[in-house]
């Protein structure tokens, strides 16, 4: 089947792509990229308007199968990804069971075949994430997964870290670490500042991400291996992750949306939906944050999306679980908040939510070239648009964003030779 | 009138609130020295107290309040919470309020639950205390009680003695203080002190001596054992040898320095016995005042509700 995307700009910037263009795919493939190309087509897609880049990755999600499938399924988190914008997503193994061997990860993949969207599972680091010995990793590795992380909390001990770095080194996939010193957030809920103070809320020190981020990092010195810091939150973090970066350490880290347009001021009205761990910060952190992402301290924005169930967000504050849905809202904010203020270009978004992701957990690569099997992702930088959390396709809605008028859109997305374009998909095989 | 149909905390409440509160529990003050002590004024009201936290005088003082209001009373207790309990905050308070009730008192272990309710129930919310947060009406009754002494708020040196990181009396006095025009300090270890606290303008001091000097009035808050606070400081001995205000450590001023404590007093171990019982005392006004204090409360806020 030929399929032609008109009048789109494409932008890559691993092969300077970035002029008005048409592109011709055939059966998934992409076979030219010209200009007013004239081509008998079985559809024509006018994209006037919108920018098509390489497609989106999101390496930090929870898509709760198996366990809790009335929250997110890998079938839901697909569609939700899809309709965000992403062709590709690296699931966290805080599942029941956990995703701690190889059947666990043969079943998570096995719920995603022949979808549009491409998901690869993460390994737990240690047996049922229980922090005490090391899961199987090796049989892990070859099942498929990516990376190593016992996300939610973080690596247990500092010898569990150790053994996990040399041990992940002899398949090169990184370790992946929730940066919490459980002795210092102890029963915390949001981040310790004046308003923790004002707010009468157990406070959770940003202390604690970073002296886990130091305790890892003297480590990765002493073993080797690669680590990725998770859900960078504050700005002795980010201080601590440039400064090893200097010394060329194997290192690198992410940001979620949330915490980059978010401060702890939104805990004000008590709205479990801005309960998330690492929790929100101050501005200070946030511009610490952003400058991160300029420089190149930050490799990645990825969503940390965690679905949750009304039920539970609607317990009190300090009993609600952590975490926000951030799939389908994450391209508008990093759009709205980083590119619209021209904190970042277009190019360094697509590095951020693509180029590096792909290339730190070696996803298949996407890049606008012609002979290579199409994956991208349809922008439209102006649309103006407000969330709706009942429009989700994610099975959960706890997002604080709700009402929020944002900039930017993900329009669709193309991969395995899918189309899901105008909230349809379509086989373009 | 009060700006607002709740008292959810004293956060921002302007001081015309706090001084119509305050007068008009000078006159319910006036009332129960009498010997009959009660008022129509909540005749065909119900009030609910809900309490998801045990508590005796602060939930007795309420419902004194609210008797001698005429209100109709209703007391809920639950010692454990939603979670524990399967049943939701949300579905226990909109069961209670199908009942058709007109206002509900809350007392909760979990910081924002009396926020949390007026989102869900149309009744007025006031709060007896939610977590760490804040204690609107303990923090009244002792501003009454301060004003009482001293014809005035403004100007006065007030220091919060304790563990004001789990207390929610110290940030509402500090509130509410702040707002009169009073000088707040607090005095604590280190430990006790929750961050940023200075940024409100408020003193801290660690040195009990130095609070001393500065302080017309002391305001000991009570070391909350069953709050996690044993882990803050190594032992109550050494609390009391730091921080413990004594007969000696008082002479140091030479001001009349009034003492105030919300109860239940640990003797011996935030204060002594001596002081506890002293002249300057003031414990025991306090909790009559509490009483003339949640009526000018619930008076104002259910009479509000009529005027809408």
């Amino acid at each position: 089947m030929k399929v032609l995307l008109k009048n789109a700009i494409t932008v890559d910037p691993q092969v300077n792509l970035n002029f008005q263009n048409d592109i011709l795919i055939e059966n998934g493939v992409i076979t030219k990229i010209e200009s007013n190309l004239k081509e008998k087509v079985d559809a024509v897609y006018d994209l006037k308007d919108c920018v098509i880049v390489p497609g989106f990755a999101d390496v930090h999600v929870h898509l709760r199968e198996p366990g809790r499938e009335d929250e997110e399924t890998v079938k839901t988190g697909i569609e939700a990804g899809m309709n965000g914008g992403f062709t590709a997503l690296c699931c966290m193994p805080n599942t029941e069971p956990a995703i701690d061997c190889a059947e666990v990860v043969t079943f998570v993949k096995d719920r995603a075949t022949n979808s549009l969207v491409d998901v690869y599972p993460i390994g737990a680091v240690t047996k049922k994430r229980e922090g005490k010995e090391l899961a199987l990793l090796g049989e892990m590795y070859e099942a498929g997964v990516v990376a190593f992380s016992d996300d939610g909390e973080p690596v247990s001990t500092a010898k569990i870290m150790k053994y996990a770095l040399e041990y992940s080194s002899m398949f090169d996939l990184p370790i992946i670490e929730h940066c919490e010193d459980k002795s210092l957030t102890e029963n915390g809920v949001m981040n310790e500042s004046l308003n923790s103070t004002k707010f009468g809320l157990p406070p959770h020190p940003s202390l604690a991400e970073v002296i886990i981020a130091l305790r890892d990092i003297e480590i990765l010195k002493y073993t080797g291996g690669k680590l990725h810091l998770a859900h960078i939150s504050s700005k002795e973090t980010v201080e601590v992750l440039r400064k090893a970066k200097k010394e060329n350490l194997n290192i690198t880290g992410e940001v979620t949306p949330h915490h980059f347009s978010l401060t702890d001021d939104a805990v004000a009205n008590y709205d479990t939906n801005t309960k998330v761990n690492p929790p929100l910060r101050t501005q200070a952190d946030v511009d610490a944050l952003i400058e991160g992402l300029k420089d190149g301290t930050i490799d990645i924005i990825a969503s940390d999306h965690a679905p949750h169930s009304i039920e539970e967000k609607e317990w009190e504050f300090i009993y609600a679980p952590f975490g926000m849905v951030g799939l389908e809202t994450s391209v508008g904010l990093t759009l709205t908040k980083l590119f619209h203020t021209n904190f970042l270009s277009l190019n360094e978004i697509i590095y951020k939510m693509s180029i590096n992701p792909r290339k730190i957990f070696k996803l298949r690569e996407a890049r606008i070239q012609i002979g290579i099997q199409a994956n991208l992702t349809i922008l439209n930088l102006y649309q103006e648009w407000t969330v709706d959390k009942y429009s989700f396709k994610s099975k959960s809605i706890n997002t604080p964003f709700h009402g929020w008028k944002l900039k930017g859109k993900p329009i669709g997305v193309l991969n395995n030779s899918k189309l899901f374009y105008e909230n349809k998909l379509v086989s373009i095989y | 009138m009060l700006s607002s149909r709740h008292l959810l905390g004293l956060y921002q409440v302007p001081k015309k609130d706090i001084e119509l509160i305050l007068d008009t529990a000078k006159t319910f003050r006036e009332i129960i020295e009498r010997p009959i002590k009660k008022v129509p004024t909540l005749q065909g009201k119900t009030v609910v107290n809900l309490f998801f936290e045990s508590s005796t005088r602060t939930r007795i003082s309420f419902e004194l309040a609210e008797k001698r209001l005429s209100a109709d009373v209703l007391n809920f207790s639950a010692s454990t919470s939603s979670l524990t309990k399967g049943e939701t905050l949300k579905d226990t308070v909109r069961n209670i309020e199908a009942m058709k009730i007109d206002m509900v008192v809350i007392r909760h272990s979990a910081a924002g639950s009396p926020h949390y309710l007026t989102q869900l129930i149309d009744a007025n919310v006031i709060n007896a205390g939610d977590g760490s947060h804040e204690h609107p009406t303990q923090a009244l009754l002792d501003m009454y009680t301060i004003r009482e002494k001293f014809g005035k708020l403004e100007g006065l040196n007030v220091c919060i003695v304790g563990d004001i990181s789990h207390s929610r009396v110290a940030m509402s006095n500090i509130f509410g203080l702040l707002t009169m025009g009073a000088n707040v300090a607090v005095c604590g270890p280190k430990t006790m002190i929750p961050k940023d606290l200075e940024k409100l303008g408020v003193t801290v001091f660690t040195n009990i001596d130095d609070a001393i000097q500065f302080a017309d009035v002391l305001n000991i808050l009570r070391i909350q054992l069953e709050r996690g606070a044993a882990s803050n400081f190594p032992s109550l001995r050494e609390y009391h040898r730091l921080f413990g205000i004594t007969k000696e450590r008082l002479l140091k001023s030479k001001k009349d320095i009034l003492i105030m404590h919300p109860g239940p007093i640990n003797r011996g171990v935030e204060l002594s016995s001596d002081v506890a019982d002293g002249s300057n005392s003031v414990i025991l006004e306090q909790v009559t005042n509490g009483v003339a204090v949640r009526m000018a409360v619930l008076y104002l806020i259910g009479t509000r509700t009529e005027e809408n």
